[in-house]
């Protein structure tokens, strides 16, 4: 329907540029550019990040399966295995927790002056994404297909509709939220 | 009427929702998820190739990670872009080296706030392009596809944060 659409190049930038925008705009208002809520999140002292990602789950979840059955939107699973996912993961943690800021909410630190994200975060983050790029033809050979899963969703790994796994979680992470408050946190 | 605008903060559930509607609007516009790291390992390419010459774009990486221009480097530019406008319109801007929760615990000097995000920056820029994405690309975009993989990295990720965060701050200060 909108392949038209999808396969403008120079519209498409356009378009990623806005999405970026409003992305950032709203990163922004959530004060999630902040490293004290970051690190806050991490020690769970402040629970901003998890209202905002689990909310953010929710909302798209619905929305983004609703859109599917009516052949608006199709899914882009990453694929994954053990190896990858489980062990990039964990790298990934101490680095979140040693700077305080993840490669979307750093962009967002930067436009708001954060001078330790510009100057010491982002020359990393690009350190390391070209080490990772040296490292990689190794890695793919050893670690990486290790325990492979495929770009498999939880309903095909189930085998079952989307919904029987979308309406209970929703109601549990609407639960958690709700609970967190009860809680004061 | 635009007040709201102007506020240094919203309510996290405000954001969320806009955060996930906007994932929405993003299958549906350009049909793909939303993601950030892809966009750091082009932008190393790119300037590796400033360097090192044409070569860089024969590394096996670099064949299946253009280094060029692409939807997600352009992202990354508007998520600057649209932080700066938010911070501008509610005067939060303002430059800032060393966060304030850093400077209780290790104190208000620029250069060891600088090094340690820089090394923070190389891990974390290691991880993300290992485990195939980050807290957008996996955490959001991963997680709201119901996608194996998404829920596998977000619990990776926020349990080695949570053990780095707890020996960064509850034993050594």
């Amino acid at each position: 329907m909108f392949s038209a659409l999808h396969s403008n190049k120079s519209l498409q930038l356009v378009i990623g540029l806005g999405i970026g925008f409003f992305f950032g705009f709203l990163l922004q208002k959530g004060n999630v550019t902040e490293y004290d809520v970051i690190v806050g999140q991490l020690l769970f002292r402040d629970f901003t990040v998890v209202k905002i990602m689990v909310t953010a789950m929710v909302t798209g979840m619905v929305g983004v399966h609703i859109l599917r059955e009516l052949g608006l939107a199709q899914l882009h699973p990453k694929p994954g295995s053990l190896g990858m996912t489980l062990v990039g993961g964990l790298i990934f943690g101490v680095g979140f927790a040693v700077l305080g800021y993840c490669p979307g909410t750093i962009a967002a630190a930067v436009g708001q002056g954060k001078m330790d994200a510009a100057v010491g975060g982002l020359t990393g983050i690009i350190v390391g994404a070209g080490l990772y790029a040296h490292a990689f033809p190794y890695l793919s050979r050893t670690i990486l297909p290790r325990g492979d899963f495929g770009a498999q969703t939880f309903p095909e790994l189930l085998r079952v509709n989307p919904w029987v796994i979308i309406i209970p979680l929703s109601a549990a992470l609407i639960g958690l939220l709700y609970w967190l408050e009860r809680a004061g946190m | 009427m635009l007040s709201f605008l102007t506020m240094n903060e919203w309510s996290p559930y405000a954001v969320g929702i806009g955060i996930g509607l906007l994932s929405c609007l993003t299958f549906v516009l350009s049909d793909k998820p939303i993601g950030c790291s892809t966009a750091f390992a082009r932008t190393s390419g790119m300037l590796e190739e400033i360097v090192r010459g044409r070569k860089v774009r024969d590394m096996a990486y670099y064949r299946q990670f253009v280094p060029e221009i692409d939807w997600e480097w352009m992202l990354v530019l508007g998520v600057f872009l649209g932080a700066c406008t938010s911070a501008l319109l509610s005067g939060e801007f303002r430059l800032e080296w060393v966060p304030s929760l850093w400077a209780t615990t290790f104190g208000s000097e620029h250069l060891p706030r600088l090094v340690t995000a820089f090394c923070g920056g190389i891990i974390m820029g290691f991880g993300a392009r290992w485990a195939g994405g980050c807290t957008s690309g996996h955490g959001i975009s991963g997680t709201l596809q119901l996608a194996v993989s998404g829920w596998l990295a977000v619990a990776a990720f926020f349990a080695s944060g949570g053990l780095t965060a707890y020996i960064k701050y509850a034993l050594g200060g």
